[in-house]
């Protein structure tokens, strides 16, 4: 059933896409409607920024493309597997996608290295070996090399965002998820992140970010939406949804971030 | 370097407020009640020490001690396989040596001063005991091979670190000789428990059921939070019961009881169902101290490891669980603590551990009345133990601290 409508979507477009999110809709435990059918399409290759107050759903909706959470109706095709409601094919999944969150969730008791090449070794059953020279390269490329016998507890935030960016990495995944990875940091350290991320993006990662960082989303992303209220409110490129955005509620929003 | 660097005076702080006297002023002479208070538990202290003092060296006869030395250690084990548990406590001072060596390859001496004083008064016991003089010189030895193999491990262990996987190795295998050592068989005569006894027998019960309830208590601790209902009620039922329980009570009923439901012909060795009580005594407790550690990890660790493809397991085993142990060190040790106590308890219901065997030294004719001797000297074993452990115990603390 998922095979001719990924089909469909690829030759509609012309692009391969990577997630499509059809009306998707989530209850918490406490009968709470977070997500009230939200649909999304993200391309490969294609950097989308998701913005939108405070609790209105951003970090509940990217956490379902990659079964952090499970939702109750629609339907999320990841890299052409269908995330079934009950999470029962996520180990294939989670190989896919790569997450980088807020408070970083590195592990404290793991140095650096081995934060990085925990997943490969485990998961992917590389030797340890390959696993360490791959992670090392990582390091290198956001720019931790010197820090990888370190506990995570010794470096600054930025730094150890840039080793959560590296650890996710690590698996090779197809997609990245950011949820708000600079809200945590000093002022000082966001641009650290940023640039890694930007980098990350020209080399062709299909990235979804939650983030309030205008510059990189007008820099960096193809498409910014605005979430509210458990629903998608606008979508646009940079320049439509900053310069001209239409919804009412995407102005207030502007309004409020912006100044 | 633009400032002028502080005049020395400034530097210090006056000097009323260091030193001896301004500590004394500070902490027990601050007001007139404080000061109250320290003269007169001053006194009352001074009081008691001489007071111990001079039964300790007047009234007090310590012959009880030396004349039943080895009750006291090894209970009635046949003096002809003495020489196994001297092996038994060899391998383990190597097994210790090398492990402490190892562990402290990266530090800049291995010896610091605490550590040699330590030993110095050691080696000054070792002398002064009234044991036979063999005895002397292999107390001596040991301690001398503690701190060989403490040397050979760090020079080994900085050559080649996987030395200490060889070691934990060495550490599973030793279990297995010592057991071997202890009961016998396979070429050793066997040894029936009922003559083991004194503080290798307290020692005996004290290992194996901290080995056996340390795992059984983690299990008991993630089952208590397990997603599957019937794993959540077992866990729980099995925990609330046990720590509704006095442990006495448990204890006669595996002495007494358990007996009586066994099929016919089956007689379980009575050391076996003290353990076993002992063991699932303290398991329920950890399980409660392992689960306090769980509920502190946050909840972002599970979730970045099932993010990165591992399954609940992996990410329990890897991520949640270390970090929850590393907390609960403390209550874990604590725990433990209480079982090496606790031991004493199955004393009372006739095994000769330590204080089951000073329970029957005391009621030989020729040593009635000596109790003050017997139980201080005990006591000292017991409070060596349990502060080992809880030394240990900081130690191991400090070094998996990963904040600094
Ligand atoms: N585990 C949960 N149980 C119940 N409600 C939740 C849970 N997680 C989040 N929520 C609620 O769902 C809403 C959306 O949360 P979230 O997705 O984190 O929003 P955002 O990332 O946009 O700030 C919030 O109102 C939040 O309180
Ligand atoms: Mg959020």
């Amino acid at each position: 059933m998922t095979q001719p409508q990924t089909e469909l979507m690829t030759s509609s477009t012309g692009t391969e896409t990577m997630i499509v999110a059809e009306n998707v809709e989530k209850w918490y435990d406490n009968n709470f409607h977070v997500l009230r059918g939200v649909s999304m399409t993200v391309a490969k290759g294609e950097v989308v920024v998701v913005m939108g107050p405070s609790g209105s759903g951003k970090s509940t909706f990217i956490r379902t493309f990659n079964a952090l959470e499970s939702y109750q109706k629609g339907s999320i095709t990841v890299d052409g597997i269908k995330i079934s409601h009950d999470l029962k094919n996520i180990d294939t999944i989670r190989r896919e996608v790569g997450m980088v969150f807020q408070q970083f969730n590195l592990f404290p008791h793991l140095t650096v290295l081995q934060n990085v090449t925990l997943s490969p070794i485990w998961v992917r059953r590389w030797p340890k070996a390959k696993a360490e020279e791959v992670a090392m390269q990582l390091l290198e490329r956001v720019g931790i090399l010197s820090q990888a016998q370190k506990f995570p507890g010794q470096l600054s935030g930025g730094q150890q965002q840039r080793v959560a960016i590296a650890r996710a990495l690590a698996m090779q995944p197809k997609i990245m998820l950011f949820d708000e990875p600079t809200s945590a940091l000093d002022p000082e350290m966001v641009r650290e992140v940023l640039d890694v991320m930007r980098t990350l993006a020209d080399s062709g990662m299909t990235m979804v970010c939650v983030t309030h960082e205008v510059g990189f989303a007008r820099e960096v992303a193809d498409r910014v939406v605005l979430m509210a209220d458990g629903l998608l409110v606008e979508e646009g490129t940079p320049d439509e949804f900053f310069g001209n955005p239409k919804e009412d509620r995407t102005k207030k929003f502007l309004s409020q971030i912006l100044h | 370097m633009t400032t002028a660097p502080p005049s020395l005076s400034s530097t210090r702080p006056p000097a009323a407020q260091v030193g001896a006297i301004a500590w004394l002023r500070k902490n027990l002479f601050s007001n007139w009640f404080s000061a109250l208070l320290t003269v007169v538990l001053g006194l009352l202290l001074v009081r008691t020490s001489l007071g111990f003092l001079t039964w300790a060296t007047t009234t007090a006869q310590w012959a009880v001690i030396p004349a039943n030395l080895p009750l006291f250690f090894v209970g009635r084990y046949p003096v002809a396989q003495y020489w196994r548990i001297w092996a038994i406590v060899g391998i383990l001072a190597t097994l210790s040596g090398l492990s402490w060596g190892i562990l402290s390859r990266n530090l800049a001496k291995l010896f610091d001063r605490n550590i040699l004083i330590g030993f110095g008064v050691a080696a000054a016991i070792a002398v002064l005991i009234p044991a036979p003089i063999p005895y002397r010189i292999l107390l001596l030895a040991l301690l001398g091979l503690v701190l060989a193999s403490a040397w050979i491990g760090r020079l080994v262990g900085q050559r080649m670190p996987q030395l200490g996987q060889w070691l934990s190795l060495g550490w599973g295998l030793s279990l297995l000789v010592v057991w071997w050592l202890i009961a016998g068989g396979i070429g050793l005569p066997g040894v029936r428990t009922n003559d083991w006894g004194g503080l290798m027998l307290t020692m005996f019960m004290s290992v194996t059921s901290i080995l056996l309830c340390f795992p059984l208590g983690i299990l008991l601790a993630l089952g208590r939070q397990s997603k599957l209902p019937v794993l959540r009620w077992i866990a729980i039922a099995f925990i609330e019961v046990i720590r509704g329980v006095p442990l006495i009570t448990l204890l006669f009923v595996g002495a007494y009881m358990v007996p009586l439901f066994l099929p016919g012909g089956i007689r379980l060795n009575q050391l076996l169902l003290a353990i076993i009580s002992l063991t699932l005594f303290s398991a329920a407790y950890l399980a409660e101290n392992v689960r306090g550690g769980l509920q502190s990890v946050p909840r972002g660790q599970a979730e970045a490891a099932n993010a990165l493809g591992l399954n609940s397991v992996l990410a329990t085993i890897l991520i949640v669980l270390p970090q929850a142990l590393k907390v609960s060190i403390p209550t874990i040790v604590g725990q433990f603590i209480s079982l090496v106590q606790d031991t004493t308890l199955v004393g009372l219901l006739g095994a000769f551990e330590m204080l089951g065997i000073s329970r029957s030294i005391l009621a030989n004719p020729s040593f009635i009345g000596r109790y003050a001797e017997v139980y201080l000297f005990i006591g000292a074993i017991y409070w060596v133990l349990c502060y080992a452990m809880s030394l240990g115990s900081r130690r191991l603390e400090k070094q998996l601290n990963t904040t600094h």
